[in-house]
């Protein structure tokens, strides 16, 4: 009991520093957002909050509908993604896995590799990847 | 001293880091200039040296604009996010082995985790969100579109780069970048090993770095600054020194996962822990941070701008297949060779 509780600790306690790490960030990004208003001048007029638009009088905003190849890119992204987390846990450990399940652990991972592949061989008939 | 001994290595690690981009952007102008013909900077300082800090100081003393129809809030989060991104990925970068200060074993890195390379990966998809906000909370076309163009980027190029890396993590067996640099002493380097995987990785550190060819999402003749285009004066520099120190996490992680860390192959590894070594194992992965570094300037210099579909159909149709294919030559690797 008391020894998982110190093995839990040690691996906190490994995360410590990388905390640090962020929170030293944040505070540096915070500080130079708060400096750039801080030092420079301050003469806002209405001509120069105008959205840039090569120097045209800006035509509507920009928040409007955009390409749905987009969506479909974050899409595909996601399901890919989720994917290749999976081959990480697979990939640190195979040396090991290797050596008692032989050829088989590495053939697993081949037939999962396949089932992704035809779902991407869908994606290319599909059309999904064409830029035009 | 749970706290002070990483305080005062965050504290080292910045300032290098904070020390490097300033002068990576004085050679990125000095190289261009020298590719190009031209002499450079050289009116500020000697060789034009104090170029870089009197063009911070100037930034201090411009004026911050946020346009009226931005959205206020986000337009100023963005930058946080793609900063405290950028400066918080070096924590799990080794760049030396173990040494000894006053008797005391002291690790050249700020936060051994044991799942440093997740950790990496996972804050670079985090960063994605500070230019995809910077971009629509801008409330402009330019940066609406340079956003968006980089979001698709960024994560078209993190599945092969994802890839990629498990070849280098069935060689090590491990997620901790100690490990993976263990497992590459002499000539075991992972560019030999899986060159395929080397090279999908390098392209996919220049479209993640957004730096050229990929440098589309601020593509200057079409899209004026892109993301950025409406940010001024330190947050603009924000952006700025993101890119930079992105850059730099980029090369320190081609070092490690592929060229052998401090490794060479005729220094023998054995003896590192005595005398000068560990220093000329530092001095070793500095030399190979960079050379890579160059390699980025000069690769800009040397190779025009892709078109977006030509970068979507690189990303989708070649280097995700030649990424898995690498996975499977490494899969391969080791069962028949046992390495």
């Amino acid at each position: 009991m008391f020894n998982n509780l110190a093995e839990n600790f040690y691996m906190i306690e490994q995360y410590i520093p990388l905390i640090l790490a962020i929170l030293v960030a944040l505070l540096f990004s915070l500080f130079l957002l708060k400096a750039s208003s801080l030092f420079g001048p301050q003469k806002p007029n209405v001509e120069k909050l105008t959205t840039y638009e090569s120097g045209m009088e800006p035509i509507r905003t920009a928040r409007e509908r955009f390409s749905v190849k987009f969506y479909i890119i974050a899409m595909l992204f996601i399901i890919f993604d989720i994917e290749v987390v999976f081959l990480y846990p697979w990939a640190v450990n195979l040396k090991i896995l290797e050596d008692k399940l032989g050829f088989f652990i590495i053939a697993e991972m081949f037939v999962f590799i396949l089932i992704l592949l035809v779902g991407y061989i869908y994606l290319l008939k599909k059309g999904a990847l064409k830029w035009d | 001293m749970v706290v002070l001994i990483p305080l005062a290595k965050i504290a080292i690690a910045i300032s290098i880091l904070l020390f490097i981009v300033t002068y990576l952007v004085y050679f990125e102008r000095k190289i261009s200039a020298w590719i190009q013909d031209r002499i450079g900077p050289n009116r500020v300082g000697p060789y034009g040296l104090l170029q870089s800090p009197a063009d911070v100081l100037k930034l201090f003393f411009k004026e911050d604009i946020v346009p009226s129809a931005a959205t206020k809030f986000v337009h100023s989060l963005a930058p946080v996010i793609s900063l405290t991104v950028a400066m918080s990925t070096y924590a799990v970068i080794p760049f030396g082995p173990d040494i000894e200060i006053f008797g005391q074993k002291v690790r050249l890195i700020v936060a051994d985790v044991d799942v440093g390379i997740l950790f990496i990966l996972a804050f670079a998809s985090i960063g994605v969100y500070g230019l995809t906000l910077s971009g629509w909370a801008s409330n402009n076309k330019y940066s609406l579109l340079g956003g968006l163009r980089s979001s698709a980027q960024m994560i078209s190029y993190e599945l092969s780069m994802g890839i990629s890396v498990v070849g280098v993590l069935i060689l090590a067996g491990s997620l901790r970048i100690y490990d993976i640099i263990n497992s590459q002493q002499g000539w075991m380097w992972n560019a030999f090993i899986q060159p395929i995987g080397f090279i999908t990785f390098v392209v996919a550190a220049f479209a993640e770095t957004n730096r050229l060819p990929f440098d589309l999402p601020e593509a200057e003749p079409e899209l004026v600054g892109g993301y950025h285009t409406e940010y001024s004066s330190l947050k603009f520099a924000m952006f700025f020194l993101a890119e930079y120190a992105n850059m730099i996490i980029a090369s320190c992680l081609i070092t490690t996962l592929y060229l052998g860390g401090w490794h060479l192959p005729f220094i023998d590894s054995a003896t590192l822990s005595y005398g000068l070594m560990p220093l000329i194992s530092v001095m070793i992965f500095v030399a190979k941070v960079l050379f890579l570094l160059f390699f980025f300037i000069w690769v800009r210099w040397s190779i025009p701008r892709f078109r977006y579909d030509q970068l979507m159909n690189l990303g989708w149709k070649v280097m995700l297949p030649l990424s898995l294919l690498n996975l499977m030559w490494v899969a391969l690797l080791v069962y028949f060779f046992k390495i």
